[in-house]
């Protein structure tokens, strides 16, 4: 079904290491914008400009400066190698410059030749190169196979986070006005209409309409899903996949069942219908921060107290670690509540204080193991102590189904692999690279599914649902294995017993 | 005075004066350059304190590299605890009296040299061996390596084999200290040994023996996580629209 090569499971839980193939990758590029207005909408030139070269220096100049992160980074990696074998592209591509330290050297040769006194000196020696157009090409290549998943800042001696380096990268690319067209397009969209897919108010009515009418159906109890209404106390900002896409739409259901059984009066917003944020993608302060604005903007205008945020991870990392200092302080909501809060947080402590009636067997069918989303397992947290972010979703599965395993200890928590699909790279034109990045996730599945018995692979992000939904028959897997964690909830939570 | 002494005086002083305005100059860029969103590498400590005993255990236990490879674990930290030995050994030929510390620290020191070098080596095989390590290596690589097993290899050969006029070693370094210069041997073993080690201290704010500073404004080890609860807004962020 592919005219590119799949790797091949074996029996072990974790991938071996490949010996390297370089130029593997390469040429593999996600298309560029060819509508200038995808650029000119972020605040980017509509297309490449001629100085680009002199731009693009001048850029980094700019960032090193703003970001401690990127400074340190590019001067203190030793090439010990530490992070050579632990990206998922590079264990599924063979490619060396899949190594986050390969990665990371096509912009620090670009540093070293400009900004130190090493690379301007004897540039030969220390791996420093000049701007060309063959190393643009390579940065465009291969800073859209990183997804930021962070796993390689895991385990460097000094926390080196690659993210931080494509994140620059590719802000110094739109800067010149080589932007990538999928999350150009989309962030765009969700600055100016509110959410990634440009769906107006209406169209989001409507489909909240339909889901009423199939809860109603389908259990005989009217759940709402409420739409802008003021006054409300949750103000839900969801990914907006949440709405149509499938096994998203469960999700949503099971968030509506939730607050529902517990009596929470909550609301969605038209003008904010979007949890997701391209621009931390783009590492663009401004356009990250105008996308988040109108979620403020939303939860002032509706005079909620509380802001809860749903199943995404990129989201929950903007939500949890960056809202605050971007958009805060959110001294108008009610303080005993963390702003902004998960739902998982939300569903977890309605658990633990009896609020919902939950009946584990009415997922019996269902062989349950839950996959770690990057951003959240990296990049967040959930609950009052660290790493809540992994038993707070796992608990909630354990109260709404009877069979639960975890993969390989390797594969999840902070060790988790990203499902291949993040950071703006859920798209058709990255297929291959997608698939192949799967590879480490799709192994640790394997072996579960052989030991135990998984038929239901568990998570809490859009992007993971999307892009498992894809990539699971490349494998040989079902696609309807993906599903979200509230999509359990959904069906064990037994409506009409407790309201 | 000899040639070679005030040579060797010159060197060092520009060598000392190079490290010290080198790394102080880094230091006051990383420190001013700010760090305008929380990406700790979670989880995080949720305290100041709990950073500090993060931080320890990254310096002192390469806590992170020995999750990722024991083998590159084992080799850093044999070079790196056998070369803080070795240094410490040598601080008594810049004090007088010399610290009881550092005399216990003596024979420890002695027989480390032989820790460095093979943790070196090791290093250095590596980079030809595994062919990802092989890939990402520059010839700076190559060198800074040879550069130190060459210091290391010298200073052994100056303990163990032939033996250089050590009092006189310490009286020219204790004699730059208080700007009264004593001769310096002229032992070619030492002559080398102490020009490697002017030279690792001259490329050390060029190169990427910046690690040792960057390692403390690592952004994803030394953030607290607390960004639910405290705003972070660089200056030049607050002009963000």
């Amino acid at each position: 079904m592919a005219d590119f090569d799949v790797p091949v499971l074996g029996d072990h839980p974790l991938c071996s290491v490949p010996a390297i193939k370089p130029g593997a990758m390469h040429g593999l590029k996600p298309f560029a914008v060819n509508n200038p207005m995808h650029n000119t909408d972020l605040g980017f030139p509509g297309a490449l400009v001629e100085n680009w070269e002199a731009v693009a220096v001048a850029k980094m100049g700019e960032l090193l400066g703003k970001y401690r992160s990127l400074q340190v980074f590019l001067d203190s990696c030793v090439k010990c190698g530490s992070c050579t074998d632990k990206c998922h592209y590079f264990i599924g591509t063979a490619d060396p410059r899949n190594m986050p330290v390969a990665r990371q050297d096509l912009l620090r040769q670009i540093y070293r030749r400009y900004f130190t006194l090493a690379g301007k000196v004897a540039p030969g020696l220390v791996g420093a190169k000049d701007l060309t157009k063959e190393v643009l090409d390579d940065w465009y290549s291969y800073f859209h196979q990183c997804s930021q998943c962070r796993r390689c800042s895991v385990y460097c001696p000094y926390g080196i986070d690659t993210a931080e380096i494509s994140m620059a990268a590719r802000e110094i690319m739109d800067s010149i006005g080589l932007g990538q067209k999928y999350t150009n397009e989309i962030l765009g969209k969700n600055i100016k209409i509110g959410n990634n897919l440009g769906l107006p108010p209406p169209a989001i009515r409507n489909t909240l309409d339909g889901l009423e009418e199939d809860v109603e159906d389908a259990t005989g109890i009217a759940v709402r899903f409420p739409l802008d209404v003021k006054g409300a106390d949750v103000l839900l900002v969801t990914p907006s996949a949440d709405f149509f896409a499938e096994p998203h739409i469960d999700g949503l259901i099971g968030y509506a069942k939730v607050f529902h059984q517990a009596g929470i009066s909550w609301t969605l917003s038209s003008y904010a219908s979007e949890g997701a944020n391209f621009g931390m993608f783009l590492g663009s302060y401004d356009n990250m921060k105008k996308a988040a604005t109108r979620i403020r903007h939303a939860a002032r205008e509706l005079g909620v107290k509380r802001i809860v945020v749903g199943e995404c991870g990129h989201a929950w990392r903007v939500a949890y670690s960056f809202w605050n200092t971007l958009i805060g302080p959110f001294d108008f909501l009610d303080p005993k509540y963390p702003a902004p809060q998960h739902i998982c947080e939300v569903t977890l402590d309605l658990i633990r204080r009896g609020a919902l009636n939950l009946d584990k067997s009415a997922n019996d069918h269902r062989v349950v193991t839950f996959h770690d989303s990057c951003n959240v397992a990296r990049a967040s947290r959930m609950g009052t102590t660290p790493g809540g972010q992994y038993s707070i979703p796992r608990d909630i599965i354990r109260a709404s189904c009877n069979h639960f395993v975890d993969m390989d200890p390797g594969t999840i928590h902070d060790q988790t692999f990203c499902c291949g699909g993040g950071g703006g790279l859920l798209t058709d034109d990255l297929m291959p690279v997608r698939v192949k990045g799967a590879y480490p996730r799709m192994q640790a599945l394997r072996q579960v599914q052989q030991e135990h018995g998984v038929n239901y692979l568990a998570a809490i992000c859009a992007i993971c649902k999307s892009q498992f939904l894809k990539v699971l028959p490349y494998y040989q897997f079902d696609r309807d294995m993906i599903g979200g964690v509230h999509q359990l909830v959904s069906t064990a939570i037994q409506l009409g017993t407790k309201e | 005075m000899t040639v070679v002494t005030e040579l060797y005086a010159l060197l060092f002083y520009t060598a000392a004066a190079i490290l010290l305005i080198g790394v102080v100059r880094r230091i006051v860029i990383y420190a001013r350059a700010p760090a305008p969103l929380r990406i700790a590498t979670m989880p995080a400590p949720l305290t100041r304190f709990g950073v500090v005993l993060r931080m320890v255990r990254e310096v002192f236990f390469f806590e992170s590299l020995f999750r990722s490879t024991k083998w590159t674990w084992m080799f850093g930290v044999l070079f790196h605890a056998s070369m803080a030995l070795v240094l410490m050994r040598h601080l008594r030929y810049f004090q007088e009296p010399v610290w009881f510390w550092v005399a216990i620290v003596q024979p420890f020191g002695k027989y480390a040299a032989f820790g460095m070098l093979a943790g070196l080596a090791a290093l250095l095989a590596r980079r030809f061996l595994v062919d990802r390590v092989r890939y990402i290596s520059s010839p700076s690589d190559y060198l800074m390596l040879c550069l130190l097993l060459a210091i290391a290899a010298s200073g052994a050969m100056m303990t163990f084999v032939m033996h250089t006029d050590i009092v006189d070693v310490k009286a020219f370094f204790l004699g730059l200290m208080r700007f009264k210069w004593q001769p310096l041997p002229a032992d070619p073993l030492l002559l080398l040994h102490l020009a490697l080690v002017a030279t690792l201290m001259m490329v050390f704010p060029i190169s990427k023996l910046l690690h040792a500073p960057g390692v403390f404004f690592s952004p994803t080890r030394n953030q607290v996580d607390d960004a639910r609860e405290k705003q972070h807004v660089a200056p030049w962020a607050r002009d963000a629209v």
